[in-house]
C-alpha cells in the first residue's frame, strides 16, 4: 500500500466518516424523527430473540466499551497506573475475545433468523440486513485480529492503533503513519469500523443514539403534558404543574 | 387537591348486539394501514373467551398492570425500572403476531385471472406479513365470535376464577356476552410508566392517552405494559400505535368513531372531574376489591361550588365544568351506580366504563326453584353468574355489581308500571336506594339514549394553544414534517417503502 493510499485510508477517511456519522444523525434526528427507532422484530418472531438479541448486545457493548477504553485513553494513563503495554494486550484479547464470541454466537443467530424466517426477511429493508452482515463479518475481523495478535504479546502493536486513534480524534496531520505497517487484517479491521460510522446515521444503528439510561432518572412513572402552558385566556391563572405525577 | 377533566366512556353491554360496527369503523378509519393489519384500537370480543390477544387477562402471563409493594407503593408488573431496561433487548413479555393472529389476505386477483378449469378458482388465504401462502387460518381477532370453538379453550377465560366453571359448559347453562374493548385512557396508566423514551404520555386537558410518534423509539415496553393489551407494534413503522379516542373529533366536540357508529347505542362519552393527587394513593390501595370504590372516590362532584371554585384556579375551561354537570358518565358511574371499571385490579384506573348485561332468568328459577324477590328476579339467578361479571368489573366484589343489575331490572319494573299499568310506583325505586325521577332520568338516558344524551362533549380550546394566524395553509394532520408526508422517492434514511395498497377495485 502506497503511502499516499494509506494517507487517503487512515488520514482521511476518518474525518469523511466522522463528518457524516455526526451530521447525518444531527440531519436525521432533527428531520426524521419518525424514522428514529430500533426496528424491533420481535413482535413478528420470537424464537432466536431472546438468544441472539441478549447476546448479540452485551457482547458488542462489552466490546464496544473496549475499544473506547482501549484505545482513547491515553497511553500515560496506563504508564502512571503502572499496567504493561504486554499485560493491557493480554487483556484486551481475553475480554475482547470472550466478548467477540458472547456476540459472534448472538449476531449469527440474528443473521440466521434475518436471513431465513420468512416473516423477518420479508420485512427487513436492504439497510436492516446489509448493516447486520457488515457487523457480522466486522466481527469475523475482528476476531481474526486475535490470531495475529498472538503473535507479538509485547503490545507494541496496539500502541500503534492507540496513538493512531488518539492522532485522529487530536488532529494530528500524520497520524495515519502509525498504522502504515500493521497487518492486513487489522487494516479490514480498521476501515470497515470506519465504514460502520459512515453508515450509521442511514441505518437503524441510530437507535444507539436514543439508549434510554434516562429512563432511570425520570421522577415517579407518569408523563402529563399541557398545551395549555402559555396561552391563557386574559385573566385566567396559569396553573402550577407539579413535575412528579402522580405515582412513584 | 389539583382538579383535571376528562372526557370517559361507558358502554352499557345490557345493548350491545356485537354487531361490530365499532370495530370496522375504527379499522377504517385508523389502522387500515401496513404494519398494523392486525391491531384492533377497538375489538368486540365474546365472553366467555381468551379474546384477543389471546389470553390477554392472564397477567401471570403477560405481567401487564402494576402490582403493589410490601411498603404500600406500586410499580409496573414488568418490575422496576432498572428491571424493564434489564430486558430491552429482548422483552421476555411481549405478545408474538400469532397471539393477536397473523394478518391475512385473499388471493382475490385469482378469481379475475383464473384460466379456464374444471374447478372453480378459489381466493386462497395469503399472510401479509410474508407474503406466503397459508394453508389454514388458524386464529382470527374474532374466532370466539358467538362462543365458537369448544368451551374447553375458551373456559382458560381468567374471569371464571372463583366459578365452578364446569356446569358452563353444558349447553343449557352456557351464557354468553359481548365485551367491546379499546383503550382505557387511564388514570394510572402502566403503558406511559413502563414507556423507556417518555414517548406516551397523558393529556393534562382532556385525558386522553398518546404516544408521540417522533419520540417513540419502539422498545415496546408499552405492549406488555398495558394490561389491556391495547398498545400495538406497528411492525412497519417501528412505532407503537394505539386508540388515540379519536382525539380530532373529541376536539371538536364530536364524538368517537366507535361512539358516533354504534348502532345500539350504547355508547356515552361525558366529562369526569378528578382529583389528580390522590391518583397514586388510589391506585395503591391494599385490597383489590377496594380500587373502583378508591376510583369513585377520587371523582370529584360537578355541582359542588368547592369543587368548581378549585376546577377554575386549575384551569379546567368554563365549557368543560358545565359538560361536567351533564355528563352522562358521572350519572352512571357516579348517581346510579350502575357503570363499573374493567379489571381495577390491574391498578390503571381505567377511564372506559361498563354497565353489565341483565341476562334471561335460568330455566330452574322460570320453574319455580330459584328466587323471585317480589316483582324482580333476583340476580343471582340470571343466566350470566354474578361472580363472573364481578370479576370482569369489581375485582371479583359481588354486591355493587349485584346493586347495578337490580336498579336496572327496577327500572324496568318502573317503566313497565308507568306505561302498561298507568302508576307511578315509588316503592320499586325506593327498594335499590333510587328515586323515581331518578329512575326516570336513568330510563331517559340508558334506555331512549338520545344522542345529546348520549355525548356531552365540550370542545377544546385551541386557540389557547396554537396561533391560528400559524396553522392558515398548512397541512393538518400528516405523517412526517409538516406538508412532507415523511418519506420522499429518494429519502436517505427512509425505512423500506411502504407498500402500495392493492385491492380487488385496484386491478387494472
Amino acid at each position: 500500500m502506497s503511502a499516499t493510499m494509506n494517507s487517503v485510508l487512515f488520514g482521511w477517511y476518518p474525518y469523511l466518516c466522522l463528518t457524516v456519522f455526526l451530521l447525518g444523525s444531527l440531519l436525521r434526528f432533527d428531520r426524521e424523527q419518525y424514522t428514529w427507532k430500533t426496528g424491533s422484530s420481535q413482535l413478528l418472531r420470537r424464537r432466536q430473540l431472546r438468544w441472539g438479541s441478549n447476546l448479540f448486545h452485551v457482547g458488542i457493548l462489552l466490546i464496544f466499551a473496549g475499544h473506547c477504553v482501549g484505545l482513547l485513553t491515553p497511553i500515560w494513563v496506563f504508564d502512571a497506573l503502572g499496567i504493561g503495554h504486554g499485560f493491557k494486550q493480554g487483556l484486551a484479547i481475553v475480554v475482547g475475545g470472550v466478548a467477540g464470541i458472547v456476540c459472534f454466537v448472538g449476531i449469527s443467530l440474528l443473521a440466521h433468523r434475518r436471513l431465513l424466517d420468512p416473516r423477518i426477511r420479508a420485512t427487513s429493508s436492504f439497510g436492516d440486513t446489509a448493516i447486520l452482515l457488515i457487523l457480522w463479518l466486522q466481527l469475523v475481523l475482528g476476531l481474526s485480529t486475535i490470531v495475529v495478535s498472538l503473535g507479538h504479546m509485547d503490545g507494541h502493536e496496539m500502541v500503534k492503533f492507540m496513538n493512531w486513534a488518539q492522532g485522529i480524534l487530536t488532529l494530528q496531520p500524520l497520524a495515519a503513519a502509525y498504522v502504515a505497517d500493521v497487518h492486513p487484517i487489522f487494516k479490514a479491521h480498521l476501515l470497515l469500523g470506519m465504514t460502520i460510522f459512515l453508515v450509521f446515521p442511514f441505518t437503524r444503528l441510530v437507535h444507539v443514539w436514543s439508549a434510554p439510561v434516562w429512563y432511570l432518572a425520570r421522577p415517579g412513572y407518569q408523563v402529563v403534558r399541557t398545551r395549555f402552558a402559555d396561552r391563557r385566556p386574559v385573566g385566567m391563572p396559569r396553573p402550577v404543574y407539579p413535575k412528579r405525577q402522580p405515582a412513584e | 387537591m389539583k382538579i383535571r377533566a376528562q372526557i370517559g366512556m361507558v358502554l352499557n353491554l345490557d345493548k350491545c348486539i356485537g354487531c361490530h360496527t365499532c370495530s370496522v369503523t375504527c379499522k377504517n378509519v385508523w389502522t387500515n394501514r401496513e404494519g398494523v393489519e392486525y391491531a384492533w384500537f377497538n375489538n368486540v370480543e365474546t365472553k366467555p373467551g381468551i379474546g384477543y390477544p389471546r389470553d390477554w387477562e392472564n397477567q401471570k402471563r403477560w405481567n401487564g398492570g402494576w402490582k403493589r409493594k410490601k411498603n404500600g407503593k406500586i410499580e409496573p408488573k414488568m418490575g422496576a425500572k432498572w428491571r424493564i431496561l434489564a430486558n430491552i433487548f429482548a422483552n421476555p413479555d411481549l405478545p408474538e403476531i400469532d397471539d393477536y393472529y397473523e394478518p391475512f389476505t385473499f388471493d382475490y386477483e385469482h378469481l379475475h385471472n383464473a384460466k379456464e378449469s374444471k374447478a372453480v378458482p378459489t381466493a386462497r388465504p395469503r399472510s401479509l406479513v410474508s407474503g406466503e401462502r397459508i394453508e389454514k387460518i388458524e386464529w382470527g381477532p374474532n374466532w370466539e365470535e358467538i362462543l365458537g370453538g369448544e368451551f374447553e379453550k375458551r373456559s382458560a377465560d381468567a374471569n371464571f376464577e372463583g366459578v365452578q366453571k364446569d356446569i358452563y359448559g353444558q349447553f343449557e347453562n352456557t351464557f354468553m356476552m359481548y365485551l367491546p374493548r379499546l383503550c382505557e385512557h387511564c388514570l394510572n396508566p402502566a403503558c406511559v410508566a413502563v414507556c423507556p423514551s417518555g414517548a406516551i404520555y397523558k393529556r393534562e386537558e382532556d385525558g386522553i392517552v398518546l404516544i408521540d410518534q417522533d419520540k417513540c423509539r419502539g422498545w415496546r415496553m408499552c405492549v406488555s405494559g398495558c394490561p389491556y393489551k391495547k398498545i400495538y407494534y406497528n411492525w412497519s413503522s417501528g412505532k407503537s400505535e394505539k386508540c388515540i379516542f379519536c382525539y380530532p373529533r373529541i376536539e371538536a366536540g364530536q364524538p368517537t368513531v366507535c361512539s358516533e357508529t354504534c348502532v345500539g347505542r350504547i355508547r356515552y362519552l361525558g366529562v369526569l372531574l378528578y382529583d389528580a393527587d390522590r391518583i397514586e394513593a388510589a391506585a395503591a390501595t391494599p385490597d383489590e376489591q377496594d380500587l373502583y370504590q378508591a376510583q369513585l372516590d377520587i371523582f370529584l362532584d360537578p355541582n359542588d361550588p368547592a369543587v368548581i371554585a378549585q376546577a377554575r384556579a386549575d384551569g379546567v375551561p368554563e365549557a368543560w365544568l358545565e359538560a361536567a354537570r351533564h355528563s352522562p358518565v358521572w350519572k352512571m358511574a357516579m348517581e346510579w351506580k350502575v357503570a363499573f371499571p374493567l379489571h381495577p385490579e390491574y391498578r390503571t384506573l381505567p377511564m372506559v366504563w361498563y354497565v353489565p348485561p341483565l341476562s334471561p332468568i335460568q330455566s330452574a328459577a322460570a320453574a319455580g326453584k330459584m328466587g323471585v324477590d317480589g316483582d324482580m328476579p333476583d340476580v343471582r339467578s340470571l343466566r350470566i353468574p354474578l361472580r363472573y361479571l364481578a370479576n370482569l368489573l369489581t375485582a371479583g366484589k359481588e354486591e355493587p355489581v349485584a346493586l347495578a343489575l337490580e336498579r336496572m331490572l327496577a327500572m324496568r319494573s318502573y317503566m313497565r308500571a308507568k306505561t302498561v299499568d298507568g302508576r307511578i310506583d315509588e316503592r320499586i325505586a325506593a327498594k335499590v336506594g333510587l328515586s323515581g325521577a331518578a329512575v326516570e332520568d336513568m330510563y331517559h338516558v340508558m334506555a331512549i339514549a338520545n344522542y345529546e344524551d348520549r355525548f356531552v362533549i365540550p370542545t377544546a380550546h385551541r386557540e389557547w394553544t396554537e396561533d391560528a394566524y400559524d396553522l392558515r395553509g398548512s397541512c393538518g394532520f400528516s405523517f412526517g414534517n409538516g406538508c412532507s408526508g415523511g418519506e420522499t422517492d429518494t429519502n436517505l434514511f427512509a425505512t423500506r417503502p411502504a407498500r402500495k395498497p392493492s385491492n380487488p377495485m385496484e386491478i387494472a
